[in-house]
Order: C-alpha cells, then structure tokens, then sequence
C-alpha cells in the first residue's frame, strides 16, 4: 500500500576535490584527491543516527534469526505437553511462553522470521529484476516502446493488487515460491518507474553527451555512467521494498492464505496470537514486536539511505 | 542622522562542516536619497548582509551588530516589529524573478495584499494602486494582466512586477539584491533604467547589490566593495572608478571588458579563487590572488580611512601607493585606522 | 483557468480509463478461472445430470472464450450476475449491501485522515528538529510500520475488552461502532500523510516566494496560510489516488477483525469458495471507484495548480 510518492530521484555528483583551493594547488603541482559519491554518502549515512541504530538492530535480528533456532533447545513443532499455554518463564525454558498447544512462542518467533525476511529478500529481488529491467528498458529507448511500457504500468498501477494476490494464492495454492513470485509480481511497478525515470535523465545528462561526444561507445556508456547512478536510487528502493513486502506477506498470513503449516511466518503467528490475545496476549506479543521492530527498522535505513545520497532531499 | 546605518555587523552560519563567517564586520551609513552599491563575487558575503539587516537569515544563521534605520535597531527588532518595517518602510527585491512569485496566486493577489495589509486599503482601491503601479514599471495591459497568474508573464516582465510591488507602499528605501543577474542583457539595461527613473521621481534612498560595475557607474552614489565576507574598499562612484586602491579592485575593473581594447589583447582575470570560508588564509583575504602581496600580507591588514569617507583595508597606503610600514596590531579585527 | 483545456483533458482521460477497465476485468477474469475446482464442488456430491444442468444454466459448459465475452456483455449492462455461493442473490444486491458500510468505513478513514494527518504535518514543519519534530515523526514511522493487524487486536484489547468502552466488532451503523475500524483503518494512512505534509511544506517554506512573502512583512499566519499551504498540499492531494487503493485494501484485514459485512469480507468469502462472479464483481467493482477516484484526483490537481498545461508532457 506504501506508494513513496515522495521518491525523488537522487542526482549525480561529479567528484568533489577535497582540497581548499584546488586551482592553486594543481598549479603547485599537488595531487587532487577525489572523494567520490559513495564515500561521501556512506559518511553522511554514517551521520544519521536513526539510521545506524536501526542497521544495528537488524543485524542483530538477523543473527538471531538464522543462529538463535539453531541453539534453542526446542524445536518449533515440538509440542510440550507439560507447558501448554504458559507464560514466559525463565525456569521451564520458555522464555516467550508456549502457545496452546505447547510450542516454544521464542523459537517459533525466530523461525518465523527466517520466513518473513527470506520472503522479504526473495520477494523484493523477484521485484528488483523485473522493474528494474522494464524501467531500464522502457528508459533506453524512450519514444513509442517507453510511452506504451509506461501506460501499462499505469493501468496495472489503478489495479486493486492485493485482490489479485488473494486470487492468485487462492488459485494456485500456497507454495511458498509462489507467495514470492506472486508478490514480487505484483510490487515491480514502483521501481520500474523509478528506473525509468532515472535512466531517461541520465540519458540526457550533459556528462554523457559529453561522453558520447567524446567516441565512447553504448556499452561502456551503460557500464560507467548509467549503471553506477541507478545502483544508488535502486538500493534505496531495495531497502524500502522489503518491508512493504513482508507487510504483504503478513496480511496474506493473516487471511490464511500465506505460507502452510508446518511453516510460520510471523503474520501467521500474529493471527494465531490475535485468537487466543486475552487468555495469552504473550502469543500475540512477541511476533508482533518482532514484526513492528522489522519493519520500523527497515524504514529508517532505506530513509537514510535516500537521505544519504542526495541531502538536498532531506524529508 | 543617517538613514541606515550599519555598524560592525557580522553574520554566521551553522554548517554540518563547521561554523561559517559569511559577513566579518561590515560598517556603512546611507543618507536618504543616496544609493549605495555593494560590489563583489558570488559567495563575497553581499546577499547575507543585506538579509540579515531585513531579519530574513536562514534557520542555521545567525547576525550580530546594530544596523539602526531612522533611528531604531533593526537587528535588536522582534519579528513583529520588523514586519510592519518590511515591505513599508523597506523593500527588497531579489535576484531570481522566475521563483520569486509564488505560482499559485494571482499578481492582483500578491501585490494587494501589501497596501491591504500595511495601509488598510479595501479590495478595490488595492488594485487600483496595483494597476497604476504595473502601468509605470510599463507592464502593457495593466487591467487584465493583474488578473493573471505569474507563469503567464516573461522573467523581465516579472521582475518588473517584483519592483512594482516593492514600491506600492512608497519605501524610504529599496534594497534590489542583483536585480538583473538573471535576466537577458537587453532586459537588464531596461529593468536598471526602469529602476533609475523610479527612484529619482521619489527621491528612495536605494542598495544595489550587482557584480555588474557598468550598472553601478549608471544609477549609483556610492560603492563598496566586498571581498570574503569583509569591505576591502569603500567610496564615491568616482573615486573607485577613477582611483581604485584595493589591489582587488583594481582588479575588478581591469576584467570589465572594454570595446576600446585591441582586438589582441587577452582578458585580464584574477588569477584564482574565492577562499573557502572555512578554512580562510591568515591575515590578508586577499593575500592568495594579489600580484602585489608581500610577507606583510599575513598580517591582518588595517583599514585605513580618509576624512571624505573613502576607505581601504590594505597595507598600500591609499595616497601614496606604497606599502605602510607595519605595526603589530593587538587586535585581530580590521577595525583600526590606520593614518599616514 | 484554461476552461476548454479542462474539458479537453477530461475526456482524454476517461476514454484512457477504458482499456485499463477491459485489462482488469480479462485478468481478473482469466485467473479466477483458473482456480481448480469449480464453484459447486463444495456441494454435497450433486448427481450428474443436476450437476450438468447446473452448469449449462449458469454456462460453464461453454468454451471459456465464449464465457468471457457473455460476461462482458454483461457488464455493458451492469449486471453482474447471480452470486453463486449466495443462491438467492445477485451480485449487485451483494454489493449494494456491503458497499455502503464499506464507504463508510473507508470514507471516514480517509477524512480522518487527511485531516490529521496534514494537522500533524504542518506542525512538525513548522517546529523543524525540535523534539516537538522528531518524536512525532517517530511515531508516525511507527504507524507506517505496524500493520493494522497487529494494532487492531492492541486496541481491541485495551479499549473494549480491559476498558470496556467500546465495542469489540459487529455493525450495526452506530457510531460506538464505527470508531475502532476508522481509526484502526486511518492509522498507517494518517502516518504517511504527515510525513509527505512535512516534506512538502518544509520545501515550500525554503522556496524563494516565500522569501518574498517574508520579505513583504506579512505577518506569520498569513505566510502559511495563503502562501505556504496550498503548494504544500498538493503533493498529499495526488497521494488521494494510491492512498485509496491502499484503504481499499486495508478494508479487507480490517473488516475480517472487527467483522463488518462490507465488500472486503465478501470478496475474501468469495475467493475462498470460488463465486466467480461475486469475486468478479467486486474487483471489476473496486477497480471503477479507484480508477474514478484518480480521475477525480486528477481533476482536483488540475484546478488546484495553474500552471498545468493540459497535454501529455506530464
């Protein structure tokens, strides 16, 4: 549903001399050193504050995820008669609690999340390929093939997408491959247009006609000048993609038709949760902070990245 | 009593990169009636002061110093205070005509609300104000074009509406920040004449702020010169044009390109460029660029002052065009005289 | 205002809309017809012969080609057709009954809103990186963040079970009702509203004619007022469109936990037990309001911004 309308296109920068007066100095012979573009925002993101500590906290998250089932005691479908429905508690070694049926909510959290974020990546990737080629495309060539690919984006843009992920998962089943093409499919449109638009620029900036005009030819084009200024708009995009697509996984987790038991993802666990929140509100808690923290997280690194790479966007 | 006078002010800004000193002590007076021009590079430090003086500085500035008109201090003013002296009393008008106009309002709109607001005039008498206004800064069609919307007029036409507006409520004094810098050159000349004329029927006192000395020699009294956010030299329209002191300005006026040179002789610059403000050379601004600078240069050069009013901030004695002796000044700031 | 240019432009874009009409209701169409099974399997085991007739009445015998474009005669008409899991009802009856609470639902949400949110906004604009700013926009980051489902059942419990002040779910149009899916509903939209209304409207009051305005000695309230917010609001204006896309599909979480009998909980009912043309009629349905809602949006840009010209540059 998050449609970045305030997506701006972050411009390219020439390399920047550090010294004070750089004339001077290449007169005296000095040697000019450059600061490129992405060490210049890797410093600037570096700044941001919001931005770091989320990194940090899903590193963390992510070492959790993939070790923490790993060294668990439980397992998450083992079902522990003693505990069923239990609080967390230090001494019975359910430091979330259980769920009705007696699973470890701590390692079903976890595993969940190796789902979610693995959709997250899978999904955003399915995404990344197919926008990114179409919006490059439509970009190159301009003219008829980008005013036809563009309209029908915007027709499949007024479409409402989550009914057709419903109806794509209710046809075809619940694979989990498939939850990741239907929703790649279907989120592609935003950084198509995004690519498309960034390569329409480029290709009409003044440092690539001065590279044409200077004999180099397409592909080096492409290689040196094009592919470098998109990596930094998609990477932003990248990173606000991810969430959005774990939120659709969740909601779809949440109508019963995300991923399959025996696998959980942490919507499915939200829902769970959410039946039985007044008898055992910690079933619904912990995935749910999980989720909530993912995402937050998530959101402040892609907005620091925009940030970082062109400050004049500063939102 | 002056006008407008200015003394010791200062402007910085806070920057990511650390604080910078846009205006390092600027003094001047302006008499009713005269017009002053502030001359100098791009970055020189000439917007800032004047935004400053009209209480206008970006969130991270910040100004220090008096700058007293007609008696009161503007730079002490609270904000409310200074609104009913902005547009009123003072007007200014800026650089860029294409985005100083705000696109979604009628100019009927943005020019009536001055005489409404600060004269209290009703709807109707506003925009007869307004037209007659736009027919002297010759704006064709004046009733139906108030009508419009600014993207609907060319950019001299819109500076014209800016100087229009400026001068609804009959300002003691105008200040025109590089009115003409963006505009064709055809419009420029017309847009100065065009401001010449208004300001000799009503007898405005006026700033130009420019970097375009020919327009300075047309319509100006008095000039000062700013170089890195300092005044290097100061005086009448003749005495600069005629008998330049600062190395500076003399530069200045030997990049001006003449008709009267042959066809051969290459244009003269000044080598070099602005110093970052961050990370200013000692002593002498200037010192990095001048053709005349000596090891006295890294030593903060005094500004030497004549009873007529004319002023250099430079170690050549402004008589006698050698090198003052030096003196260890105690003070690092440049606001000593120095007589000799 | 360029009065011909309007109408020009009008038409242009509704006979746009046409195509993206006939590429929904063809994929929506095709896909639901994909689903194996069809819509009588749930039945208890039907003899051959009724299953046949069955078929033949509601012509699922024909080749799918030939069902489509019957079904598009259809439509031309604005029918709908019979809801095969609801026997003794049509889908336009069907729709004309969740419709309602739906709007309801999702226009109230949307008003809150737009409301608060562009409150919230100017505010945090207005106070840029004070404390008043930052935590702000950190909650509104944390309703971008958490999903509805998520805040629905919180709320649920705070409010109506632990509180008891309002209640738990059920419609019955009063307004105790309506407040937890409203809220609930507006939550994220709310959030991404003050964060554009923010951006924009700390844009507008760098750009140079606010400089003027300042500089003309108008006094504060009128700087924002009439100068500052109508640039500052169009970018969330042109968010109406893709922010009802998204209600719309919020609704459908939102009604399922608060159980409102709108057009979401049908369509999911619907999907589930393969009612073709319910499904078919909700989505050929939703799809229209989205689409006339961008068309509004569209026009509402148009005349809230005179500098656009009325041609394809856009």
């Amino acid at each position: 549903m998050n449609t970045p309308a305030d997506m701006q296109i972050p411009k390219p920068q020439v390399v920047k001399a550090e010294v004070e007066d750089p004339f001077a100095a290449a007169m005296a012979g000095q040697d000019v050193r450059g600061r490129s573009l992405w060490v210049d925002a890797w410093h600037r993101l570096l700044k941001n504050k919001a931005a770091v500590i989320s990194g940090i906290i899903m590193f963390i998250m992510l070492l959790l995820v993939i070790a923490g089932p790993l060294v668990s005691p439980w397992e998450g479908d083992f079902t522990d008669w003693d505990n069923t429905a239990s609080p967390p508690n230090f001494e019975t070694g359910h430091w979330f609690g259980t769920d009705a049926v007696g699973r470890d909510i701590l390692v079903r959290t976890l595993e969940g999340g190796r789902i979610s974020l693995l959709v997250g990546l899978v999904a955003t990737l399915v995404s990344l390929a197919i926008g990114v080629t179409y919006g490059a495309v439509a970009g190159y060539y301009g003219g008829f093939t980008d005013r036809i690919m563009m309209r029908l984006v915007d027709i499949i843009y007024a479409l409402p997408f989550m009914f057709f992920v419903i109806l794509l998962m209710v046809v075809f089943g619940r694979h989990i491959v498939l939850i990741f093409v239907a929703i790649g499919a279907v989120n592609w449109l935003d950084m198509a247009r995004i690519v498309r638009g960034q390569t329409l620029g480029l290709k009409n900036t003044e440092f690539v006609e001065a590279a044409r005009a200077c004999g180099v030819d397409h592909k080096a084009i492409i290689r040196r000048h094009i592919i470098p200024n998109l990596l930094g708009v998609v990477m932003v995009y990248v990173t606000l993609t991810i969430p959005q697509v774990i939120l659709v996984e969740s909601f779809l987790s949440f109508l019963g038709l995300g991923v399959q038991e025996p696998m959980s993802s942490w919507g499915a666990l939200v829902n769970d949760g959410a039946q039985d929140m007044e008898s055992a509100p910690w079933t619904l808690v912990f995935p749910a902070t999980f989720l909530t923290v993912t995402l937050y997280c998530f959101n402040y690194i892609g907005d620091g990245m925009r940030d970082a790479l062109d400050p004049k966007d500063r939102a | 009593m002056a006008l407008l006078e200015v003394r010791d002010l200062r402007v910085q800004f806070e920057t990511p990169e650390g604080v910078v000193q846009a205006v390092n002590g600027i003094d001047f007076h302006l008499e009713s009636g005269e017009t002053l021009a502030i001359v100098g590079e791009s970055g020189a430090g000439k917007s800032q002061l004047v935004m400053a003086i009209m209480g206008l500085l970006a969130e991270n500035g910040s100004a220090s110093g008096a700058a007293d008109f007609k008696g009161q201090d503007l730079m002490q003013m609270p904000q409310k205070e200074l609104n009913k002296i902005r547009g009123r009393e003072i007007a200014m008008i800026f650089q860029d005509p294409m985005t100083s106009l705000n696109p979604f309002l009628t100019i009927e709109k943005q020019m009536t609300e001055v005489v409404m607001h600060h004269q209290g005039l009703g709807k109707h008498e506003a925009r007869g104000h307004a037209v007659e206004m736009l027919r002297a800064v010759r704006i064709p069609d004046p009733e139906e074009r108030v009508k419009q919307y600014p993207h609907e007029y060319s950019g001299g036409m819109r500076q014209r509406v800016m100087i229009a507006m400026g001068l609804l409520c009959e300002p003691d004094l105008l200040i025109a920040d590089e009115p003409s810098t963006a505009l064709d050159v055809t419009v420029q000349a017309q847009i100065m004449q065009l401001v010449g004329e208004l300001r000799d029927k009503s007898n405005m006192s006026m700033i130009l702020i420019t970097h375009d000395l020919a327009v300075v020699a047309e319509i100006c009294d008095r000039i000062i010169v700013m170089y890195a956010g300092e005044m290097v030299e100061a005086g009448t329209v003749d005495d600069i044009f005629y008998r330049p002191r600062h190395p500076y300005t003399q530069g200045l006026l030997a990049s001006v390109p003449r008709l009267d040179r042959l066809a051969d002789d290459e244009l003269h610059t000044i080598p070099g460029n602005p110093p970052n403000l961050l990370d200013l050379p000692s002593g002498c601004r200037f010192r990095d660029r001048c053709s005349l600078a000596r090891e006295v240069c890294f030593e903060a050069p005094p500004l030497q002052v004549q009873d007529d009013g004319c002023m250099s901030r430079c170690f050549i004695d402004m008589n006698s065009g050698e090198f003052l002796p030096v003196q260890s000044n105690s003070d690092e700031d440049n606001t000593g005289e120095d007589s000799m | 205002m360029n009065q011909e240019g309007i109408l020009r432009h009008s038409a242009t874009r509704l006979l746009g809309l046409i195509p993206t009409l006939l590429v929904l209701i063809t994929i929506a169409f095709f896909l639901i017809r994909m689903a194996p099974g069809g819509p009588f399997d749930s039945e208890k085991l039907l003899p051959p012969e009724i299953r046949a007739n069955l078929d033949a009445k509601y012509h699922l015998d024909e080749p799918l080609v030939q069902q489509y474009f019957r079904y598009l005669g259809q439509i031309i008409t604005l029918d709908f057709g019979p809801s095969f899991q609801y026997k003794d009802w049509t889908v336009n009856e069907l729709i004309a009954r969740g419709f309602p609470v739906s709007l309801t639902v999702g226009g109230l949400a949307m008003l809150l809103a737009f409301f608060v949110g562009t409150s919230i906004g100017i505010i945090a604009a207005l106070r840029q990186n004070t404390a008043v700013d930052y935590s702000v926009m950190g909650i509104a980051m944390l309703g971008i963040s958490i999903p509805n489902f998520v805040v629905a059942p919180l709320l649920i419990l705070v409010l109506a079970v632990y509180q008891g002040w309002l209640p738990a779910g059920g419609w019955d149009w009063s307004i105790p009702r309506m407040v937890l899916p409203v809220v609930t509903l507006a939550l994220p939209v709310i959030a991404y509203i003050a964060r554009l209304t923010r951006g924009s409207m700390i844009e507008v009051l760098h750009s140079n004619y606010i400089r003027t305005a300042r500089a003309k000695g108008l006094p504060g309230y009128l700087v924002i007022g009439r100068h500052a917010l109508k640039p500052a609001l169009l970018p969330v204006i042109s968010f109406m469109g893709p922010a009802t896309a998204g209600l719309i599909t919020g609704s459908v979480v939102i009604e399922r936990i608060y159980s409102i009998p709108g057009l979401g909980s049908y369509f999911v009912q619907g999907a589930l037990n393969r009612d073709y043309t319910l499904v078919m009629g909700v989505v050929i349905f939703y799809g229209v309001v989205i689409i006339l809602l961008n068309f509004i949006v569209d026009l509402l840009y148009a005349w809230m911004n005179p500098k656009i010209r009325y041609d394809e540059v856009q």
